[in-house]
């Protein structure tokens, strides 16, 4: 049994369309990242989870429960926000235990769960202190603590961390990924950060437009992205295209070039037809130029990153992103060939704008 | 732009040290001078021999002085709170998004618009007894009706309440509104997650939060009290007997008609105390807030 079902969630705002038709089945125990630009809807989806906003259609089940009509603070889970939204004028113990005062704990449960997530979280030095007297990251974990004692197994984060410096920002990531493996809670955490999706996540929902585009493993979305949206969204350099077409006869054909796709794994039957040749700068080598099966490129510019280098090509009217070693970088060539790696390529219908 | 106001022969410390000095002569100087004369005997014309605290030793065996003291304290109680409580109610309604919000905030407001003249004349007219409210309710049939707190000395200072909660609760309610649409809609999230019911929300999280905005309603509205003049001026003048009088009144009476330059000088500056220990910790609360 899953522990959340979204079924066929739509939302509008006047003519505004939000969210359309969303599905998605969460696993007990699992960490999905709904992953989008701003805009996409991914908070609206997170809202409508946890009963803050309504939907227009659809349902939501929580542990086999349809949870629809109820209030968010009956729906068994718990939040944590962007701006911690602590209590302002309470101590972080008050912080803990309001909720579970207006819900009528005993005082003793109330002291023992308190002391619990403080020492989960290595707040206790800080319970007696107001939210004022406390640095983002500290909020941040009054936050989530506030959030574990209410309901310890589901748990929803809103851009939790958009609100830290980077430094803290990378720590509270581990931390958050290491507290969600000691207690195999339920988490759906929200985020415009793909670093965050791709580290953190069992599985990664891409949304764009209302839509999910992809629900899959942080790798295989990656790897293998299932539409258009998707590869150009996650990867840093984004991925390279070519727009071009497939012959039918196993060729995708840009321009003078062809390339032989023998080696790519369709979906579905390669039929001929306007396509998107996506491939990723680490999935691209360089050879001499007119090589067969390659395409000529005129270096533009090296990036030296440390550990590696990018070095940036125009080719057929386009900026394309190489991976490579340092050392290859300095001593790069103006004029070269690319070759894709097929096997590693990404193949898109321009029509649907899918992955073929 | 500094170097183009420099060419127009732009002389910041002059156009500084003018204000400055009408600051110091006019405002602190007038200040230092009162105090100057709580200490003498003058009376219309000032004397310059200093004969000690002899004036406020006066001021508070003063029989006068001492109920408009008092009043000062009924009024500034009962009007306090029931402005704050009335202002805050009135901000909480206009912020759960009722319809016609802004023809509301600008009804409630609009008391602030009107002088406090003229705030007591028309309260004046309302509870006189022989035409106001009292008239019209007898004049409908109900006879035995009686609202006649304006002429009776026990009452009196309760119309003043009532018509001063009338002038300022709108801009209790404005100021509390602009601090409750500033609270991040995140808390109110929190806060239905939590499963706080509505007044504990309000009473425990948001006021609680918003403690530098009600302070500042707390000291516009202490400035009013202490400075409180011109509606007794309109509506009771001191009266029935002394049963209103307050001591703005007090000392601009003993300044002007009873011509008692020393008395009213020691008034002033018993006045000035009771700000500046009514303000004082706010400011400290406030400054020590920054630093």
């Amino acid at each position: 049994m899953s522990s959340i079902s979204v079924r066929r969630i739509k939302k509008s705002f006047a003519a505004l369309t939000i969210l359309h038709s969303v599905d998605m089945e969460i696993e007990k125990g699992e960490f999905v990242v709904i992953l989008g630009p701003s805009g996409c809807g991914k908070s609206t989806l997170l809202n409508v989870i946890a009963g803050l906003e309504e939907c227009d259609e659809g349902q939501i089940v929580i542990e086999g429960k349809d949870v629809s009509g109820l209030e968010p603070s009956e729906r068994g889970l718990a939040m944590v926000f962007q701006s911690y939204a602590l209590f302002p004028a309470m101590t972080v113990r008050r912080n803990l235990s309001f909720g579970m005062e207006i819900a009528g704990t005993p005082k003793a449960t109330v002291a023992e769960k308190v002391a619990w997530v403080a020492k989960l979280l290595q707040i206790e030095a800080l319970l007696d202190r107001k939210p004022g007297q406390l640095s983002g990251g500290q909020r941040q974990r009054v936050a989530i603590g506030r959030a574990l004692v209410r309901s310890s197994s589901i748990c929803l984060f809103d851009e939790p961390l958009s609100n830290l410096d980077a430094k803290l920002r990378a720590e509270t990531r581990v931390e958050l990924k290491q507290l969600h493996e000691t207690l195999g809670s339920t988490m759906i955490y929200v985020t415009h950060d793909q670093i965050e999706a791709m580290t953190m996540a069992d599985r990664v929902a891409v949304m764009h437009k209302g839509k999910v585009e992809q629900f899959a493993h942080p790798q295989s979305v990656y790897e293998k992205p299932a539409s258009l949206f998707v590869a150009g969204f996650v990867g840093s350099p984004a991925m390279n295209f070519l727009e071009g077409n497939l012959d039918g006869l196993g060729r995708f054909v840009t321009g003078d070039v062809s390339i032989d796709t023998s080696a790519y794994a369709f979906e579905g039957p390669p039929l001929a037809r306007e396509a998107v040749l996506g491939v990723r700068c680490e999935n691209i080598s360089i050879v001499e130029r007119g090589t067969p099966q390659t395409i000529p490129a005129m270096l533009a510019f090296t990036e030296l990153l440390g550990a590696d280098a990018l070095a940036w090509f125009d080719c057929l009217g386009k900026r394309f992103s190489v991976r490579l070693g340092v050392e290859a970088a300095r001593s790069m060539r103006k004029e070269v060939g690319l070759r894709f790696d097929m096997a590693k390529a990404s193949l898109f219908s321009v029509a649907s704008e899918r992955r073929l | 732009m500094t170097t183009w106001l420099k060419r127009q022969g732009f002389k910041p410390n002059i156009t500084v040290a003018i204000f400055f000095a009408v600051v110091a002569v006019f405002f602190y100087g007038s200040i230092l001078w009162t105090s100057y004369m709580s200490l003498t005997r003058s009376t219309l014309i000032p004397k310059y021999e200093v004969v000690g605290l002899v004036q406020y030793v006066d001021l508070f065996t003063n029989q006068r002085w001492l109920v408009s003291c008092l009043n000062m304290v009924i009024f500034g109680v009962f009007y306090m709170v029931g402005t704050l409580a009335f202002g805050i109610l009135l901000a909480v309604l206009a912020d759960r998004r009722i319809k016609a919000e802004s023809f509301f905030r600008t009804i409630f407001l609009y008391p602030l618009a009107v002088s406090l003249i003229i705030t007591g004349l028309s309260w004046r007219w309302l509870l006189d007894p022989t035409s106001g409210l009292q008239a019209l309710v007898r004049g409908m049939g109900w006879e035995s009706f009686t609202f006649d707190w304006l002429t009776r000395p026990d009452r009196a200072i309760y119309t003043l309440v009532i018509a001063s909660i009338w002038h300022s609760a709108g801009l209790v309610m404005v100021i509390v509104l602009a601090g409750l649409r500033g609270i991040d809609s995140d808390l109110w999230k929190a806060i239905r997650m939590e499963g706080i019911p509505l007044w504990r929300a309000y009473l425990q999280v948001i006021f609680p939060g918003m403690r530098p905005v009600i302070a500042s309603c707390v000291v516009l509205l202490m400035s009013e009290v202490i400075r409180g003049y011109d509606l007794i001026i309109a509506m009771t003048k001191g009266g029935p007997g002394i049963a209103t009088e307050m001591p703005a009144k007090f000392a601009v009476d003993f300044y002007f008609t009873r011509v008692n330059l020393g008395l009213a000088s020691a008034a002033s500056m018993m006045m000035l105390l009771l700000s500046l220990l009514l303000l004082t910790p706010y400011f400290y609360s406030e400054f020590r807030r920054r630093i």
